[in-house]
Formats: C-alpha cells, structure tokens, sequence
C-alpha cells in the first residue's frame, strides 16, 4: 500500500495573518505539508500553536492570507456556494466541542437528515431516511428510536460526539478533519469514540487528519505525524520517527509532558 | 418553544406587565365595540366639562316623582349653594357690622345663615365699601332668601301666541326625586370633556389605540431595518460590515430626536398621517437594534454549530435564519419591546411640538397633551385633560420596560436573583 501512495490533500506555503500592523498576529506560518490517501495524520501542538486555523482553512471555512490548497492533485476552487457544497461531500469535521457543534434549536434529526440530503437521498422515502439513520446510529452503538425528536441538549458528551461520527457514516467523506474530538470527553468515552473512528476509517476507507495536543494518543492512533510550534510544522515524519526519535526540542518537550504511570511527572517546563 | 413561553411566564415582573398590556389592549378593543360614539365627535358646547354624571334637566321634569323625606336635604341643597366665596364675604360683612370674628363659623351653614338673618340690613354703609360690593352684597342676600324658601318650584310653559307663561299645574317639591334609570337622557362623562367640548375617555381610548399601533408600526419597522442591517453586517462582515456601519455610526453620531423633528417638519402637516409619522419614527430609531444584533451575531458565527452547517452544505440564506436568528431572537423580541415603548413616547414628543400626526382626523395620545396644553388645561386645573393621558402613557411604558426586564432575568439567567 505503501508504494502507490495517493497525495489527497497538499499544502503549499499556506498562511494566515489576524489583524493588521502592531497587533499583527501570524496564525499560521507558510507551512507545506503532504497527506496520503487512506493515511492517519496528525498534527500536535499545544493550544495557540495555530492548529485550529490550520484545520478551518483546510476546511474552506477560513481564507488563507497566502497559499494554496491542493486537492487530488488539483488546486483548490471553491469560489461558489455550489463548488463549496462539493468540496464538502469530500471533505468533513468532527469538532472538539460536541456541546457547541448543535444547533440547540433543531432536533437531532435535522443533523442526520442534513446529511442524507447532502448525499443526494432529499427525494427517499421516509422509511428509507429512517433506515438510514437507524443504521449510522446502530454503527456509534445508538438507538436512533431513543434519539428521534430529542433536542441536543437532552444528550450526553459522549452521546453528541458520537452521532457526529454517526454523521459522518451517513455522509463518507474521502477526508476526514477531527479537531480534538476527544478532549471534551472523559476518559472512558475516548476509548471507544477512537475506536469507532477507526472502525469508520476501515469502512469506508477515509483519510483522517486528526488534530490534538496529546502526543501518546498521536502516536496510539496515526501513520505519520506533523509537530507544529507556533504556526510552523518543526517536525515531521511517520509516528515511530518523530515520537521514538525526536529530533527537535519542542517535540522531546510535549513528549515529557505526557503523564506516565509508575514513573515521575517532569514538570518542568523549557 | 412552548419551554420557552412556560419559562416565560415564570416571571413575575413579566406577567405584571403583561398583564397591564393586556389589560390595556382589552379595553381599547372592547370599549369601542360596547360605545359607539365618534371619538372625535364635538358634544359639549364650552369647554372642560367636569367628570360626572350629565342628567338632562328638561326630561328629569317630565319624569316621574318619588317623594324622598330624607335628614339634612335642605342643609345640603343650601351648603352646595353657599360657596366658599360667599362663605368668606359674608363674615366680612359681618365682621365689619361689629360682630366679633371668633363668634362666626363659617363652615357652619346654619349658624353663619342665622347671624346673616339677623346682622344684614343693605341701608347699613360700611367704611370703605365700594358701590360694587355693596350690590354685591344685596345680591347674595336676594340668592339666600331664595335658599331658605320651602316651596316647591312651578313649572310654566310660554304661550306660543301672547307670550305669557301658563302654569302647568305642576310643583316641583323640594322632597321630589327622581329616579336617574327612569329619565331618558342621562350621559355619564367618566372623565369630563376636553377643550373642544369632546368626551375625554371616548377619545383617550381611541387615542391609545392609535398610539399603540404607531408604536407597534415604528417598533416593527426599526426592528426590521436594525435586524436586516446587524445580521447582514455581522454574519457577511468584510466591506458590507464596513459600509453598514457607516450608515449606522452617522445616524448615531446625529441624534435621532432631532432627525425625528426635521423629517416630521419636512414631510408637511398635510402628508403626516398616523403611519407615516410611525414609519419616520421606525427609520431613526434603528440603530442601537441594529449594533446590538451585529456585535451577537459576530459571536456567534464562528461557532461550530455555524460551521457545521456550513459544512452541511447549508446556504447563506438559511444559516442566518435557521442558525443565526434563533440565537439572537431573545434579544430582538426585548428590543422589539422597547421600540415599541419608544415608538408611543417619540410620538407624544413629537405631537407635544406639534408636529405629530394630522389633527382633524385621529386623536394620539400626543395630540391629546398638546391640546391640554395649547389650551393651558393645566393651568386652569382642568386634570381631566391631561392627567388621564400621563397616566396612560406612563403604563403602557411602564408595563413593556417591566416585561423587558422579565424577559431579561429570563434570558439571561445570571441577572435572576
């Protein structure tokens, strides 16, 4: 698999500025960057590192100051509601915080049915739909009769976070973002909503980025790994290179700041 | 929804003002539909009649008599008589025909029309008299022999042909009464008539109605235009947010008031309906709405929930309505309030100009201060003019701003106590 590796997403020079003059503020800091199909990326830093913009920009979300994307070779064109639609159908999130990802005003139907009708299902019959979603709910280990007309806020952490997976099922994007999926969830729930993205990945064979600030769970879960520090990547590589051998003093710095058991927590910082 | 108005409804500021709103708006729906009469229609000749019950004079002769011996009829008929004047005159007199002061009451009618009796005699001069008073004097004497008579009146219709008056044979006694159900016009005025001779509560209901719907229009069209321009400005941003507010900063930097005024002078008193005047008030009071909605919306575009949409494939249309709005509803409904509660004093200033609304066509509650004061109500003391209307404007105001705060605690749960 290794050899006929498929560039998905590229980055070149990808920038971003906030503000103007003094309160100039670099966000992200003309990073290049190659992701495989079918890879498991990650990309660690700690918070304010730029990561988020990193991943709103790859999302179409936010315009980069400088740069470009690449997609499947191409460059990036989403100039227009439509071609954004379709860019989307390609490439999906999970965002780290399952409580604000809800529009509280909408049942969790209209989340999944969102999803259907993205694909293409609006004209299905109501018992299709239903099937549908009964399925991506069975998939996250939900009971969609449990959760039709309930409003979010009537669901657990765990329970939101994972019917965004369940959305992403319905939806099989060939990208996948997850933005600290895990961070707002305790430690029980991480488990098993990792679990349930690598089950998806198998699936349906996606690409996942996966954004996070915990070095041991990057290396736990992905094929190659970047490390970003202040909006640049300082490192990069597959997961055993850059986390068995460091190279980079901010690398071996997030790697000290993992907590072990049996063995004292260096909390010193550089 | 049904959550929301429950949750609503648990506020005890809100549902006192609602209440007094509803109260309000009950009775200028219902009062119309029970009284029939012109708002505007001219009914007393003269000016500010007293509140109180009007019993026509000539049917109360015709009706039927009921003899009523009642204690102290006569001391009542004559106290009512006797003013406060007279009273004071009368112990002048007496006073300067060598009575001592502490010996005269003049609160007691009886006593004081006694010493009267036995003191007055209109040959006597008294030093420094004039020639007017002394007529005066003889005047009131002749009333109070009138008011001490126990006959009865009789009543004597003029022949049409010799002009001489023919006596009916009926006697109206001082111990008849009538019965106020059995005479055929009897028009009770609640609040008296104002200066052009017109029913006071007839035309506050009217013109509360009135005022309530330029409120309403003004508060809907400035709710409008401010939530139109904070969502476009907020949720789109870049140089539509600019040019917005530009717009929005120069109609904040003139003050609204006196924008209101000169568009309101501008327009002409002959183009300046009840909605028109509505519609300016609406168009220079946006802006607040407007800024308020922009810097919540800027909040919360960036949230996930946004994004999730977006990525959803939503368009922009329905991600300001179906994402955006409800978020920012709690907060437009308050401000709709208190436009609304602007709107009917805006008018009341403007109107208080005399730069509100036509005024040979519907009473305002502006336009019913201005005429009180064109016609100096309160300086005569006619409180049934103005007094009314003040307390009407001050309820309505008082009742939106109390279910604005209702809504407040309820909304923002911080500011419960």
């Amino acid at each position: 698999m290794a050899e006929e590796r498929k560039v998905c997403l590229r980055g070149s020079k990808l920038t971003k500025v906030f503000g103007l003059g003094r309160q100039k503020t670099v966000a992200v800091d003309h990073v290049d960057f190659s992701f495989y199909e079918g890879e498991i990326v990650s990309i660690v830093g700690e918070s304010g590192s730029g990561k988020t913009t990193l991943a709103k920009m790859l999302l179409g979300l936010l315009n980069p100051t400088e740069g470009e994307v690449y997609f499947q070779g191409k460059k990036r064109d989403i100039g227009t509601h439509k071609k954004k639609k379709e860019y989307w159908k390609n490439i999906q999130a999970i965002f780290q915080d399952p409580f604000s990802s809800y529009n509280i005003f909408h049942k969790i139907d209209s989340v999944l049915l969102d999803c259907i009708n993205m694909r293409g299902g609006r004209k299905f019959s109501h018992t299709k739909k239903v099937e549908m979603m009964t399925e991506a709910c069975g998939f996250v280990n939900l009971k969609f009769e449990e959760l039709t007309n309930k409003y979010p806020f009537e669901l657990s952490g765990g329970q939101m976070q994972r019917l965004m997976i369940a959305r992403i099922f319905l939806l099989k994007p060939k990208i996948l973002l997850a933005d600290e999926p895990t961070s707002m969830i305790d430690a029980c729930s991480r488990a098993t909503i990792l679990d349930m993205l690598m089950q998806l990945r198998k699936e349906i064979g996606m690409t996942i980025i996966f954004i996070t600030h915990d070095i041991g769970l990057a290396y736990y879960v992905s094929d190659s790994v970047y490390i970003m520090e202040h909006g640049k990547f300082v490192e990069s590589g597959t997961a055993d290179e850059v986390i068995l051998h460091p190279q980079e003093a901010y690398t071996q710095r997030l790697i000290n700041d993992v907590p072990k058991i049996y063995e004292e927590w260096d909390l010193s910082t550089v | 929804m049904k959550h929301i108005i429950q949750q609503v409804f648990h506020s005890g500021k809100f549902i006192v003002g609602f209440v007094i709103l509803a109260a309000v708006l009950l009775i200028v729906i219902v009062y119309p539909l029970l009284i029939k009469d012109a708002p505007l229609a001219i009914i007393g000749q003269g000016t500010f009649f007293p509140p109180g019950t009007y019993v026509n004079a000539y049917d109360s002769l015709g009706s039927p008599k009921y003899i009523l011996n009642l204690e102290h009829a006569a001391a009542k008929r004559i106290a009512s008589k006797l003013s406060d004047d007279d009273r004071l005159a009368m112990q002048e007199w007496l006073v300067a025909a060598g009575i001592p002061e502490n010996e005269i009451d003049i609160s007691n009618t009886e006593q004081l029309l006694r010493q009267w009796e036995n003191h007055y005699d209109p040959q006597t001069n008294i030093a420094g008299m004039t020639n007017a008073k002394r007529n005066y004097y003889i005047r009131l004497n002749a009333s109070l022999k009138g008011l001490l008579s126990t006959e009865g009146a009789i009543i004597a219709v003029k022949n049409a042909d010799t002009g001489a008056l023919e006596e009916t044979g009926d006697v109206v006694a001082q111990s008849d009464y009538v019965n106020i159900g059995q005479v055929a016009n009897v028009r009770r005025l609640p609040l008296g008539t104002d200066n052009f001779g017109r029913d006071v509560l007839t035309e506050l209901v009217a013109a509360t109605r009135v005022s309530l719907q330029i409120g309403f229009v003004a508060g809907i069209v400035a709710t409008l235009i401010g939530l139109t321009l904070g969502l476009l400005s907020g949720y789109i941003g870049g140089l539509v947010d600019d040019g917005i507010m530009f717009i929005t900063n120069l109609f904040t930097v003139i003050p609204s008031f006196v924008l209101l005024i000169l568009i309101s002078f501008s327009i002409g008193q002959e183009k300046r309906g009840a909605v028109t005047v509505a519609v300016v008030i609406g168009f220079t009071s946006w802006v607040w709405t407007a800024r308020a909605v922009r810097a919540q919306v800027i909040s919360l575009r960036n949230r996930d929930h946004v994004n999730l949409s977006k990525l959803s494939g939503h368009s922009l249309v329905y991600i300001i309505f179906a994402d955006i709005l409800p978020y920012v509803a709690s907060y437009v409904v308050m401000a709709l309030i208190l436009q609304i509660s602007s709107g009917i004093l805006a008018e009341a200033g403007l109107s208080i100009l005399g730069l509100g609304p036509k005024t040979t066509e519907v009473p305002t509650l502006g336009l019913m201060m201005n005429w009180a004061m064109i016609y100096q109500a309160p300086v005569l003391g006619k409180w049934w003019a103005y007094l009314p209307v003040l307390v009407t404007i001050a309820l309505i105001t008082f009742s939106m701003n109390l279910m604005n705060t209702g809504l407040d605690q309820v909304f923002n749960p911080a500011l419960r106590d």
